[in-house]
């Protein structure tokens, strides 16, 4: 992108800086409001109590976090999210490239293989979870039907602590990889073909070509999908509800989804908070990450 | 060789990707009686349709959630550029920390807030409106980047020669800058239809009521009933909450994946 | 539908009389489909014809889950609806939010008070707190068991299993196998996903435990009738008689009806729905027996709200009253399955010649002879969650019953303490 120029708007001094903050207030209200101001007062309800009936909120120090620290369910969610993110973040990843990479090709039907891989982008989780419960439902679901034609049993993948998880993951990948191959599909448009050309001309195979030339190029936007992936690995919460409800015993339950139970079910609002504090510690350590690790001009352009 | 190889994996991939949603259309068009085995020569039937129609409000749904994406839109639209343009062509105190709070908005999005936001909107006294479910949405750290990089590759003449003309600042905004970035403004708003239309959390918490509830949270309610459930039904709820967009999608494919990438480049 | 009914409602209050008219809203929850929604709607319509008056929203509200979690939200933000269908177990969570009123309060004359006491008792226990009643049971269930005929009769079998140890020896019969030895019809199926506590309490009072006492403020979770009860349940799966894993209740009266269980353990409210669809000729039955009979209560109560002026809440008695009396009450049994909550009820013509045609809608009520209370306690939500989570363990095998549970009771007192 071009790099950021001199602003035009040099003088009168104050009045222009008086425009500018007028412009930017009526967005700034709300980005206070419910971003910026939200994050701090979640923060100091972290050390309170949750106010019940008759009993009001007190302070509690550090309570709700002593509580966090002994709550098996909190460590196993937590570990279920990193999990969910390990599993589902760079296959997604991958098949999304491999995706735009055939697309990008000369493809008899290339519509139609676009369309394949893009829709499921264009639905709505819910109605896309609901969709794969019916396939996972042991017997008859869809996934039985074709396993019984080969002579296999019957699964239950949502109905056991070792596949749910895993089965949550599958719905995931299947919804992203489209998204993300749509990032590679543009970059990709960028490469100047005079590249790979010269490149071939050198007598490079497709996959040395690939390995030098392409993936190299594309790292940026590899690194863009990766932050975004992260992001909605640790807010992408819908499938949840319809899929498991994060059983069985929690095995396929992820931290915003125990949030909004302790929040909204057991109306915990308190400890809901510090298991939130949490959630954007973890946010914050990833932002911090891509801004001492990562080149920023990968991001911000 | 490599290129047959190729296209088979394409075809391969495209055709298990598609397989789910082919099946959900199937047994959405089908009696109940053939959810569970898939026969080519079943009779086609409109009725699940029907039922699913009868059963919820749907039309309701899809009422509220058009008006909430427009909501939505219109408010982004409004407040992402006059920040955008005060980011990209003034120069004033506090612009790079104000600029890092926009960004922060790219990892802290209000989903995560679901408790507080919930009370600051109870103490609004907004529960259960389509308002408390569009105002946390309503400025964009997203948009807000997106519209000031456009604004940044706006030739310096272009407004040069306005200024010239004696055109006001808000003047130069509309005329010069809004036009221009014509083709973000459809990427953005392709991306945040389709965002807020699928989104389901914030109103699943915040809502009440047939008035107010979108089509996401509709299908939800519909399909956990707590008897026995008809796939089918659920299936062609399913297909008719996502239709419009999907539709949308098919028709105007290009638009869209193009407007995608455009807002992925930035 | 709803405004249809408000615009006619509000043409007939300004033709009878020119007082203002009291609006009410009332959350439902529909646990059994959308049929049943109407058959709310209709009842509601009927009462606002004959009330000019009155005016009811009835408003549906999703699942047992969503519409409490609805009606939390909206007495939180001071807009309660005046009444509300929701679960009988939410009673203590209600009453600790300070958001029901008892209806002894508005229970002025005799009949007032002889209503109070005309409906059974198994249904009263999940509906009082210190002798004042707080609930009116109206969407009232409680589990029985379905099995198919003609996979019973093809084993030679040919009435229900009336013990736990019949019904496992029964169940085996009734797996069978294909050549490969993949099963293609499992003996019984007990669904646990969501809610698995409720059909489980099934298991735990015929094995003449109680897994809740002190007033909703003390669990038994560690009972070692409760721990024989889960190991019974986990034994079922082990010994191949019914599906391994957590099994969905949504899906299971279609898995009853696709021939996948010869036997299920389900609600009353699914009667009608399995009365319709079978494709074979059913039977229903009590839950078999280990020491007694037994089984829980269920479904949902209704609520009267604080909040209104005092105008409304008595509006709101009123058609509650209404709601619950034998006639209007026969209506929804029979559109639903559910328990009708009254013997007067059952005593009704129209009941009468309901039961004469259908004898299974019999089985519930005969049941409630040796039904308790469902699982409630203080916290009652985060409580079950934790008996469910033990449960969902043990029966995937991550734990043992013994373990599960001791963990739960471990848990279950932690949360309960402040409240004893």
């Amino acid at each position: 992108m071009v790099p950021p120029r001199p602003p035009i708007k040099e003088r009168p001094m104050q009045r222009h800086w008086i425009h500018a903050w007028l412009l930017l207030t009526p967005a700034f209200v709300f980005l206070l409001a419910f971003t910026h101001i939200p994050a701090l007062t979640t923060l100091w309800q972290s050390f309170r109590t949750t106010p019940r009936g008759r009993r009001p909120s007190r302070w509690a120090g550090l309570e709700n976090y002593q509580e966090l620290i002994s709550d098996p369910i909190f460590w196993k969610v937590l570990g279920n999210n990193i999990w969910f993110a390990i599993g589902t973040i760079p296959t997604s990843i991958l098949i999304a490239l491999v995706m735009a990479l055939w697309v990008s090709e000369r493809l008899p039907g290339r519509g139609f293989v676009r369309m394949a891989y893009f829709t499921p982008t264009v639905l709505p989780m819910i109605a896309v979870a609901n969709i794969w419960l019916f396939f996972y439902t042991p017997g008859f679901g869809l996934f039985d039907q074709i396993t019984g034609f080969f002579g296999f049993g019957q699964s239950n993948v949502l109905g056991s602590p070792k596949t749910a998880l895993v089965g949550v993951m599958v719905v995931t990948i299947w919804k992203e990889a489209g998204f993300f191959m749509i990032f590679y599909l543009a970059a990709l448009q960028t490469i100047p073909p005079s590249l790979i050309e010269a490149a071939r001309i050198e007598g490079a195979g497709p996959w040395t070509i690939f390995r030098r030339v392409t993936f190299p190029l594309l790292m940026p936007t590899t690194l863009f999908i990766g932050v975004n992936a992260v992001v909605n690995a640790f807010r992408m919460i819908d499938h949840i509800f319809v899929l498991t409800g994060g059983g069985p015993d929690n095995a396929s339950s992820l931290l915003l989804y125990y949030i909004y139970e302790t929040a909204f079910r057991f109306w915990d609002t308190s400890y809901a908070a510090s298991l939130t504090v949490v959630l954007l510690a973890l946010l914050a350590l990833l932002a911090l990450g891509q801004f001492f690790f990562l080149d920023r001009k990968v991001h911000y352009k | 060789m490599t290129r047959a190889l190729n296209i088979t994996g394409a075809w391969m991939l495209a055709l298990i990707w598609v397989l789910p949603l082919a099946y959900a259309i199937w047994t959405a068009f089908h009696p109940a009686a053939y959810e569970a085995r898939f026969d080519l020569f079943a009779p086609v039937t409109f009725e699940n349709f029907a039922k699913a129609w009868e059963a919820a409000p749907f039309a309701r749904y899809f009422l509220n959630t058009f008006v909430l994406v427009t909501v939505i839109l219109i408010g982004q639209f409004i407040l992402c550029t006059l920040a955008a343009y005060a980011f990209a062509r003034y120069r004033f105190p506090g612009r790079d920390v104000l600029f890092a709070l926009v960004l922060v908005q790219l990892l802290v999005m209000p989903d995560i807030l679901i408790v507080e936001n919930y009370k600051s909107i109870r103490y609004l006294g907004l529960v259960d409106t389509i308002a408390a479910i569009a105002l946390p949405y309503i400025a964009s750290g997203f948009g807000i980047f997106l519209l000031r990089q456009t604004f940044l590759s706006v030739p310096k003449e272009l407004e040069e020669a306005a200024q010239i003309e004696g055109m006001s600042s808000l003047g130069i905004m509309l005329k010069v800058y809004v036009p221009l970035a014509l083709p973000t403004y459809l990427a953005y708003g392709l991306v945040s239809v389709s965002h807020h239309w699928n989104n389901f959390l914030w109103p699943l918490i915040i809502t009440n009521s047939v008035e107010t509830r979108p089509v996401t949270v509709g299908l939800q309610i519909f399909a956990s009933i707590d008897s026995g459930v008809e796939w089918s039904v659920i299936n062609a709820a399913t297909l008719m909450t996502s239709g419009p967009l999907l539709i949308a999608f098919l028709l105007f494919q290009r638009q869209f994946v193009q407007s995608f990438m455009r807002a992925g480049i930035k | 539908m709803i405004s249809k009914l408000k615009a006619a409602a509000a043409a007939m209050a300004l033709a009878a009389s020119p007082a203002m008219a009291v609006d009410l809203e009332f959350y439902f929850p529909v646990a059994v489909g959308g049929a049943a929604a109407n058959t709310i709607e209709d009842l509601t319509a009927e009462y606002v014809a004959a009330n000019p008056d009155v005016n009811i929203e009835a408003i549906y509200a999703g699942s047992y889950q969503d519409t409490v979690a609805k009606a939390l939200t909206a007495a939180r933000g001071g807009n309660a609806p005046q009444l509300s269908v929701i679960l009988s177990v939410d009673m203590y969570t209600l009453y600790d939010e300070d958001l029901i009123h008892a209806f002894d309060d508005f229970a002025t004359t005799d009949e007032d008070k002889a209503w109070l006491k005309s409906f059974y008792p198994a249904f009263m226990e999940n509906s009082m707190i210190d002798g004042k009643t707080y609930g009116i049971p109206f969407q009232r269930s409680t589990p029985v068991l379905y099995y198919n005929k003609e996979a019973l009769a093809e084993a030679g079998l040919n009435r229900a299993p009336e013990t736990w140890d019949e019904m496992k020896e029964w169940a085996a019969k009734l797996t069978k196998k294909d050549d490969s030895g993949n099963v293609t019809q499992w003996g019984v199926r007990i669904p646990s996903s969501g809610f698995p506590y409720w059909l489980f309490q099934g298991l735990t009072t015929s094995n003449g435990a109680t897994l809740v006492s002190e007033g909703g403020t003390k669990t038994n979770f560690d009972d070692p009738k409760v721990v024989e009860a889960l190991e019974y349940l986990v034994s079922l799966s082990k010994d191949g008689v019914m599906a391994p894993g957590i099994i969905e209740w949504g899906a299971t009266p279609k898995a009853f009806f696709e021939g996948q269980t010869a036997m299920m353990w389900t609600s009353t409210g699914n009667l009608t729905n399995v009365r319709k669809n079978a494709p074979f000729e059913f039977g229903v039955a009590m839950l078999p027996a280990k020491v007694s009979r037994g089984a829980p209560t269920g479904g949902g109560n209704f609520y009267l709200f604080k909040g209104g002026s005092d105008e409304e809440t008595k509006a709101a008695f009123d058609f509650i009253k209404w709601i619950s009396q034998p006639t209007q009450a026969a209506k929804w049994s029979i559109a639903t399955g559910y328990v009708a909550p009254s013997p007067a009820t059952w005593d009704s013509d129209v009941m009468k010649a309901y039961v004469a045609d259908f004898p299974p809608a019999l089985v519930a009520r005969d049941q409630l002879e040796f039904a308790t209370a469902e699982l409630s306690t203080y916290e009652n939500q985060r409580v079950t969650r934790i008996f469910n989570d033990a449960l969902h363990a043990a029966i995937t095998g991550e734990k043992s019953a013994a373990e599960a549970l001791a963990e739960a009771q471990a848990k279950a007192d932690d949360v309960l303490k402040d409240y004893r």
